[in-house]
């Protein structure tokens, strides 16, 4: 049975009154062939999918864009800052990004250091209020962070991503107790954005409740990216089940699942 | 652009001087003949403007339609970007 088929509710994911398909959205770097690529997306069945904003390589005749390699009309396409590390730098990468002529959406990046690619939550804010200004719809990378996650709300983001780890690290959901936390203080979607390595990872991160999760690395530098696509696919499928199921509670003792009575005397 | 001394200067060297703008095209400096457009720009190097994204000095141009409209001058920073795969 397809989960197609299951008398699953869901509210829908609607992040500033678009409605997407998939909870899941992802990445196009780092695949070892673009083929690769749209083979994987495919299997994630993503909707919403990321592409970054760099120079045209002039002396090289065969460089192609993504656009070449995917479909507008099939996917969402959300331009990031990535790589920004001032509040100026990323609000020229966005008025590029939007001026490509799809939408007015920007997945913003202010980052503050090479080594752990952490985001730098002053000019993040700085940015934020920029370009909620312009007219942007952003959806602001940051950290796990409740208090920076309220500011960015309040300044107009219309999704507050916080990571589960830093970005390409693969090192799955560090502080699940933060994640939840913002999660229930936000009125704006939540999506975990950066860190989920395996689909362990991402069943954990919506078993928290956030709306959604958006992963790169995970997929494209898995042994089988096309595989681990399909995988992440059913693992934020299962874990925004799992929640909307409510879990047991835990206990620290055991309590047998068969009954006591009619055993043999 | 650098001239040579006057009295070497040839009414052919000043006039190839006069018919080519030096720009700055991301991040290198290359030469185009005087009167040159974003549009000439683009095409010289076989690119559709629908794929790429044109900043000219500093300033974001929307209007594809305006491409050809927008001369570009000896000095003129220009950037052509696109979209690239990324996370």
């Amino acid at each position: 049975m397809t989960t197609a088929t299951l008398p699953v509710n869901d509210v829908p994911f609607e992040i500033a009154g678009r409605e997407f398909r998939s909870r899941l959205m992802v990445g196009t770097g780092k695949y070892r062939s673009n083929e690769e690529m749209s083979a994987a997306i495919e299997a994630s069945g993503a909707e919403v999918v990321t592409v970054a904003v760099r120079r045209v390589d002039l002396n090289r005749a065969n460089d192609e864009g993504m656009l070449h390699h995917l479909d507008p009309d099939q996917h969402f396409l959300l331009a990031n800052t990535a790589g920004c590390y001032s509040a100026e730098e990323a609000v020229r990468y966005a008025r590029l990004a939007r001026a490509a002529g799809f939408n007015e959406w920007i997945k913003l990046e202010v980052l503050g250091d090479e080594e752990t690619l952490l985001p730098d939550v002053a000019g993040l804010l700085e940015a934020t209020k920029v370009l909620v200004d312009e007219g942007f719809k952003v959806m602001a990378y940051t950290n796990e962070d409740l208090i920076v996650a309220l500011r960015l709300e309040d300044a107009g983001a219309v999704a507050v991503m916080p990571l589960a780890s830093p970005i390409g690290s693969g090192l799955g959901l560090l502080n699940p107790q933060a994640i939840r936390t913002i999660k229930r203080r936000l009125s704006v979607p939540v999506i975990v954005d950066a860190g989920v390595g395996c689909a362990t990872d991402a069943c954990a991160a919506m078993e928290q409740g956030v709306d959604g999760i958006l992963m790169n690395t995970g997929i494209a530098a898995a042994t089988d990216p096309v595989r681990m696509a399909h995988a992440m696919k059913l693992a934020v499928e299962a874990g925004r089940a799992s929640f909307l199921a409510g879990r047991m509670p835990k206990r620290e003792t055991a309590m047998p699942s068969s009954p006591l009575d009619g055993m043999l005397g | 652009m650098r001239q040579p001394p006057a009295i070497f200067q040839s009414m052919s060297q000043q006039s190839i001087a006069d018919e080519t703008v030096t720009l700055t095209v991301n991040g290198e400096d290359r030469d185009f003949p005087a009167g040159s457009s974003v549009a000439d720009l683009l095409e010289s190097h076989k690119l559709d403007p629908r794929l790429v994204v044109v900043e000219h000095n500093r300033s974001v141009l929307r209007d594809r339609d305006a491409y050809g409209t927008i001369a570009l001058t000896t000095g003129d920073v220009v950037e052509i970007v696109h979209f690239v795969g990324g996370g």
